[in-house]
């Protein structure tokens, strides 16, 4: 009894509800002495975040076609503003775990119709109080058939969206989908006041004050925000700084907070600032050389599985991500993923077996390989090194420099094979849907009509309703085994994503992978310590 | 008529022909940029399908003879158009006014430029003046090695040189000069310190030596030599009789720079993170936002025009037989 008051008291100190003389005062009432009393109070402060202060963010991102539509940002800061402002129905959480955001819960009994329970009483920035009929039209915005949101290829498969009562939202699914919650984690489906999709007013932690696309968006904290353990800052000062040296110089003059994308380079330096705290993430991004199988030479099976072999992985992470990023093992699912197939044998460098590979192929003459920076800062010096990593094994393999300009558009999903890079997706079934299977439009790989391709797309569906968790783990591992033995993607590396904060800003020492600077989340997770 | 105000309005004419030929030059480059708006704002993500769908969108699929005369029309009558921006997949047109876009930009740029001009156009003049009179003495050497320094270095060296000295060593002044329109005047003054103090270095040697050559040129004139031989001090001389037939070459100079202040300070805006024209524009021409960069390009164009008309009428005005011609 004695203990579950005192405990009860810490997390009142710890939520500001009483202050330290309060505490001491109670605690001291039953019994406890003066030093114990002083130690528990200390303790309850030093997890208390503290509210208050004005953040500053030098994003590296932003542009002057920004806007507040989470439909069509693409970018680092309209993502980071998009968690600023408004709400989704789920998110993943500082622990990698998938959680409801504006659902209190959700549930499903075969994988094809989702219930999602709101939170009741949540306020919009307007005053309107969320209901299920927001949630709807939101739905309607980024998934109906006027809709130009990017999210719209993700809601393809939502047969219907429909209330039941004010607090639930049912979705009717065309197929089943157990990985359906965290599809409305994605950050293009923010949750607006019905009629409103685009003026920036939400449910989120911050409101709008000033707003310039490209140049900055400043923001005051939300007071009937729904979470009260989130939103500490009482202002949110996001700037773009898209020059590097920029960015680290306002970080290390303390003219900002927090700056994101440093430069790896002079990483090393910047954590010598005695002011500054250099946070890593090793997320889901990743780095890949797709080959395609509807052009020649790629269609061979050997040849694919020379090239794998021919690159010297442990080395393009050293020079190309200097040390800060982990080695890729030809398929799509990080290390730090659920589902991540952990028994597979990691591919290394071999030449023997790449020129063994290699002659088995009967290929003669050079292969092209077509780089440019815009995939990946960084891209041509990788296959520069690839090209002579390959020559070890007698395979020789031209390097082709493209032009920034249109890269996307005219080499990338063109070529036989490039450069390219994924942000990666939260679950498996996601990121193959993006990029793998046959019906997507970014299958980079035209990996399509092989065995192991159509095994591969039979598997994919049949995972996507598997309820039974053992049985998904074991439909992935085999899907990535057939991505990384048959399939065209060449993929040696996943990033970290790096940041430097200045030591005057805390956060709870857990930080999400799935996106830079703990899940875009840090206005919402951080605070000043 | 009044023969200043028959060149004005020539000039003004002569300038208009230029702006048109250079709406012209503009028009022809942006064509030639590879890629479109489309394909830079869709990325990874475009295909022919939406590619074509953005350029009937935005009616980039019409001739460009016949895209160029309806812009230039709306230039007449003072509509900049629509920023491709904010069409892009949103499925409503949210896209704002290449006005209203430049504006706070155009804004922050003049100030910049006004507060760089207050400082280093009277410190130019002072130390022309200055090394003119006491030519070839240590301070003059010194004045003209120093600046003939400041100006050799590309500004962005000497923007960081001053950022690790003056922010970053000893945090005297922000290092960050992201003002907007609600920035109180003190704290943008302290903002725009260091921007300021990096272009007054990099422009302050062109105009100060100017103004010593000018003067020094005309101190060999019989005129100022009659001048001396009637008793007048050396100060008296250079101010009183020199400067006066200088001012000519002095303005031109003195509206380059200012020009370059607002056309060609990019750079600087970056390093600083101040929101300029310029950095508008470098962005647009990135995403390919083509009415923005025709708009930018205009008000340079414009810039020019304008500067170098106040410069000639300068000109003409502090010389009398200009001014009164037979």
């Amino acid at each position: 009894m004695k203990d579950k008051f005192i405990e009860k008291q810490a997390q009142k100190l710890t939520d500001g509800v009483i202050d330290r003389r309060k505490f001491m005062m109670s605690v001291l009432a039953t019994g406890l002495t003066v030093p114990a009393a002083l130690g528990l109070a200390n303790k309850a402060e030093a997890a208390a975040p503290n509210r208050g202060g004005t953040f500053r963010y030098g994003c590296g991102h932003g542009s002057t076609t920004d806007t507040l539509d989470s439909g069509t940002s693409e970018n680092h800061f309209t993502l980071v503003n998009t968690y600023n402002i408004s709400n989704h129905l789920t998110h993943i959480d500082s622990d990698g775990q998938l959680k409801g955001d504006l659902a209190e819960s959700y549930e499903s009994s075969d994988a094809q119709t989702w219930r999602f329970n709101l939170h009741k009483g949540v306020e919009f920035h307007n005053g309107k109080t969320l209901t299920a009929d927001d949630v709807l039209a939101s739905y309607e915005h980024h998934g109906g058939d006027a809709s130009k949101s990017a999210a719209k290829g993700l809601l393809s498969a939502v047969k219907s969206v429909k209330s039941d009562g004010p607090n639930t939202v049912v979705f009717e699914l065309e197929t089943p989908n157990a990985d359906f919650p965290y599809i409305v984690s994605d950050y293009h489906i923010s949750i607006r006041p019905e009629g409103d999709m685009t003026s920036g007013v939400g449910t989120g932690p911050y409101v709008i004050d000033d707003w310039e696309p490209g140049v900055h968006s400043k923001l005051n904290r939300n007071a009937n925000y729904f979470k009260s353990d989130r939103a500490h800052f009482d202002r949110v000062e996001m700037t773009s700084i898209m020059d590097t040296t920029a960015r680290q110089n306002a970080v290390m003059n303390g003219d900002v907070d927090c700056a994101d994308k440093v430069d790896l380079k002079t990483v090393a330096l910047l954590a010598r600032s005695p002011n500054l705290e250099i946070d890593e993430t090793t997320g889901t991004g990743h780095y890949t050389f797709p080959m395609r199988l509807d052009v020649a030479p790629f269609d061979n099976y050997d040849l694919r599985m020379a090239l794998k072999l021919a690159v010297n992985r442990q080395e393009l992470v050293d020079k190309i991500l200097l040390g800060r990023g982990a080695v890729g093992n030809d398929h799509p699912i990080s290390a730090t993923q659920a589902y991540h197939a952990s028994g597979l044998e990691q591919r290394e460098y071999d030449p023997d077996q790449a020129a063994f590979h290699y002659k088995k192929s009967g290929h003669s003459g050079s292969i092209q390989l077509s780089a440019a920076d815009a995939a990946f800062a960084g891209a041509v010096d990788a296959a520069q090194l690839m090209a002579a990593s390959a020559a070890k094994a007698g395979i020789s393999i031209e390097v082709i420099r493209e032009p920034n300009d249109g890269y996307w558009s005219n080499v990338w999903n063109k070529k036989g094979w490039s450069a390219c890079y994924w942000g990666g997706r939260p679950t498996p079934d996601w990121m193959f849907s993006a990029a793998y299977t046959e019906d997507t439009e970014w299958n980079d790989t035209a990996w399509k009509t092989t065995d192991a391709a159509v095994k591969f797309n039979k598997l994919v569906v049949e995972g996507r309703a598997e309820l039974n968790e053992v049985r998904r783990g074991e439909i992935y591992a085999e899907c990535q085994s057939l991505i990384r033995d048959d399939g065209g993607c060449l993929l040696p590396m996943f990033y970290n994503n790096v940041w430097a904060r200045s030591k005057k800003v805390a956060h709870s020492g857990e930080l999400a992978a799935n996106w830079n600077t703990d899940g875009a989340k840090l206005c919402e997770r951080w605070w000043f310590a | 008529m009044h023969p200043v105000l028959s060149t004005v309005l020539q000039r003004l004419g002569l300038g208009l022909a230029t702006l048109l030929a250079v709406s012209i030059i503009i028009f022809i480059s942006i064509e030639l940029l590879p890629g479109d708006f489309g394909q830079i704002v869709l990325g990874q993500a475009a295909t022919k399908e939406t590619v074509a769908a953005f350029r009937l969108e935005l009616g980039l699929d019409k001739p460009s003879y016949l895209r160029y005369f309806d812009w230039v029309v709306g230039v007449v009558q003072g509509d900049l158009g629509q920023s491709f921006s904010g069409r892009a997949a949103s499925g409503q047109d949210r896209s704002r006014e290449v006005a209203e876009l430049i504006g706070p930009r155009l804004k922050n740029t003049l100030f910049l430029a006004g507060i760089t001009a207050l400082i280093s156009v009277p410190l130019a003049l002072l130390l022309g003046i200055s090394t003119a009179l006491y030519r070839n003495s240590i301070y003059d050497r010194s004045i003209n090695a120093t600046t003939l320094t400041t100006i050799s270095f590309p500004e962005f060296f000497v923007a960081y040189i001053l950022i690790l000295f003056l922010s970053s060593l000893n945090q005297w002044l922000p290092s960050l000069a992201n003002v907007d329109a609600a920035t109180p005047l003190d704290e943008r003054l302290l903002r725009v310190a260091l921007p300021v103090l990096t272009l007054t270095l990099v422009i302050i040697a062109h105009m100060m030596r100017m103004t010593r050559a000018a003067i020094i040129n005309l101190l060999a004139s019989p005129y100022i030599q009659m001048a001396q031989l009637s008793g007048a001090s050396r100060t008296e001389v250079i101010i009183k009789h020199a400067l006066p037939n200088a001012w000519a070459p002095i303005a031109t100079v003195i509206a380059f720079n200012l020009a370059y202040l607002v056309v060609g300070v990019v750079v600087v805006e970056v390093v600083f993170v101040y929101p300029g024209i310029g950095q508008l524009m470098v962005d647009a021409v990135t995403t390919r936002d083509i009415p923005v960069v025709q708009g930018c390009a205009l008000i340079f164009a414009v810039t020019y025009i304008l500067l170098n008309l106040i410069a000639d009428i300068i000109g003409i005005i502090t010389n009398p037989r200009l001014l009164h011609p037979k």
